[in-house]
């Protein structure tokens, strides 16, 4: 007989108890390990796209702050280029400005010197003008200027027409103060004398003359009295020496301009 | 000359007796067990990982997989039934290359002993799947005439798998007893190594058919996504 009823029954006992002894001893073990396993490498992978993700993120934000700064020292660099230019601007209209009073200033002291050196010239041509009139008087007719210009004022004072004379006379006779002669030296007695002999003479008025000196003002002899005035000077004499010489300089000035002030140059440096 | 190791008794106590086939069985046993202790004692779950322990693992996956190419859809709980019915045939089949062994599975006890086995859990299998009710309503479908036949089928496919299991292993030992008489130089090798590959074979075939039945029983309505990707 090819099948023994006891060992069949003993065979499917004995392959039970194999199919216990395999759960517990080998598959259960082996499936633990390997779950375990993937577990493991489940939560590496996960760590690590984890980490992945963390890192991209702070790439972002990196990328994002980087840009950030980027336009902020671009904003800043315009800003600072703008107040640059400004800056530029301010100083070089500053110093347009100074240049312009520097100019002015220089034309002015030029002027002025020009006006002082013109007085002085003025001053010093009617000295000697006075000087070589007195010599050429003294020289040539035997008398001085003193007299000469006297006898000239007492001429011009004959001379006055009736209309004139009496407006003098009027004027003389309304001021309280006395009648002032003004001479550009001092006058000698006798001149002192014969001036108010003549005044007397020719306006016929009984007034006591006030003779002062004023070297600088006039250039002659003059009468004053309230308002009305009878005058000799040089003043004519020497405004046509003036334009001589005017002249005479203006005609050597102008072959060689005279070299103008030249404009102060700034160059504009970038 | 045997022609089961049923016959080789050791020791018999009137019902009782202890035969080849329980004590290779036994020694089977023991050599699985002791080989499964000594391997899983110290498991690694470290990406480093022992030979032997990788072994272990490439099987039992390939077996896991099997079950879950057949159509259950949860190989776990199939594994310890299915995985055991693999294994036990497979080393008695591998341990034929030892001299004066006989495969247990060369006699019918065993065989038919493994059948009933199977023919045992398919059905609870089935119940545990779909109920009592359930199972037994597969038996009357598609109509109330298919009763007797689907009984027919289930009484056949048991003996089926007992007698072609038992054919095959017993004719391997057959095959080299003869061979051993008529020429005892290099053909008994050759055809031992034949029989080698012819076990393997045959607890494939046992392992999967048994897995087909359970899925008959169990009767998958959702399809593995994997299996039907594959389709």
């Amino acid at each position: 007989m090819l099948i023994d009823g006891f060992t069949v029954g003993a065979q499917v006992f004995n392959f039970l108890i194999l199919v216990w002894l395999m759960k517990r001893f080998l598959y259960q073990p082996i499936l633990d390990a390997i779950d375990a396993r993937e577990q493991r490498i489940a939560a590496e992978l996960a760590d690590a796209a984890a980490k992945q993700a963390e890192a991209q993120q702070e790439r972002e934000v990196f990328q994002r702050k980087n840009a950030e700064f980027d336009q902020q020292r671009a904003l800043l660099l315009n800003q600072a280029t703008d107040a640059a230019r400004a800056e530029r601007e301010r100083l070089l209209d500053e110093a347009r400005q100074a240049a312009v009073a520097l100019r002015t200033q220089q034309q002015d002291a030029l002027r002025n010197e020009a006006r002082h050196l013109d007085q002085a010239l003025r001053h010093r041509t009617q000295q000697e003008v006075f000087a070589i009139a007195r010599q050429a008087l003294t020289d040539l007719a035997g008398t001085s200027l003193e007299e000469r210009m006297v006898a000239v004022f007492a001429g011009r004072l004959r001379d006055l027409d009736v209309v004139e004379k009496e407006r003098l006379t009027s004027a003389l006779k309304a001021s309280p103060s006395p009648v002032r002669v003004r001479t550009t030296f001092d006058l000698p007695p006798a001149q002192r004398l014969a001036t108010e002999a003549v005044i007397k003479a020719t306006l016929g008025v009984e007034t006591p003359v006030q003779f002062t000196t004023t070297p600088d003002l006039i250039s002659g002899i003059e009468l004053t009295t309230n308002g009305q005035k009878v005058a000799w000077s040089i003043a004519d004499y020497l405004a046509s020496l003036e334009k001589g010489v005017a002249e005479l300089l203006k005609a050597q000035d102008s072959p060689e301009a005279a070299p103008e002030l030249e404009e102060p140059q700034i160059e504009a440096t970038r | 000359m045997h022609l089961s190791p049923d016959e080789i008794i050791f020791w018999q106590y009137g019902f009782f007796k202890l035969n080849a086939t329980l004590a290779f069985t036994w020694g089977l046993m023991l050599v699985l067990t002791v080989g499964s202790t000594l391997i899983t004692r110290k498991l690694s779950t470290d990406l480093h990982r022992s030979r032997w322990q990788n072994l272990l693992e490439i099987i039992i996956t390939a077996i896991e997989q099997q079950i879950a190419e057949v159509g259950l859809s949860q190989p776990r709980k199939y594994l310890g039934f299915l995985g055991t019915l693999f294994l036990f045939i497979a080393v008695a089949a591998l341990f034929t290359v030892i001299p004066g062994y006989e495969p247990p599975t060369g006699s019918l006890s065993t065989t038919v002993a493994l059948a009933l086995c199977v023919a045992v859990a398919v059905p609870l299998f089935g119940i545990q799947d779909q109920g009592l009710r359930g199972y037994l309503k597969s038996y009357v479908e598609p109509t109330f005439i298919m009763l007797p036949f689907n009984l027919i089928s289930e009484i056949s496919r048991t003996l089926a798998l007992a007698v072609r299991l038992f054919g095959n292993m017993m004719s391997g030992t057959m095959i080299i007893g003869i061979l051993l008489a008529i020429t005892p130089l290099i053909f008994p090798i050759i055809m031992t190594l034949l029989g080698l590959l012819t076990g393997m074979v045959q607890a494939y075939i046992f392992t999967i058919l048994a897995a087909v039945y359970i899925v008959a029983a169990t009767r998958v309505r959702k399809p593995k996504p994997d299996l039907a990707a594959k389709i």
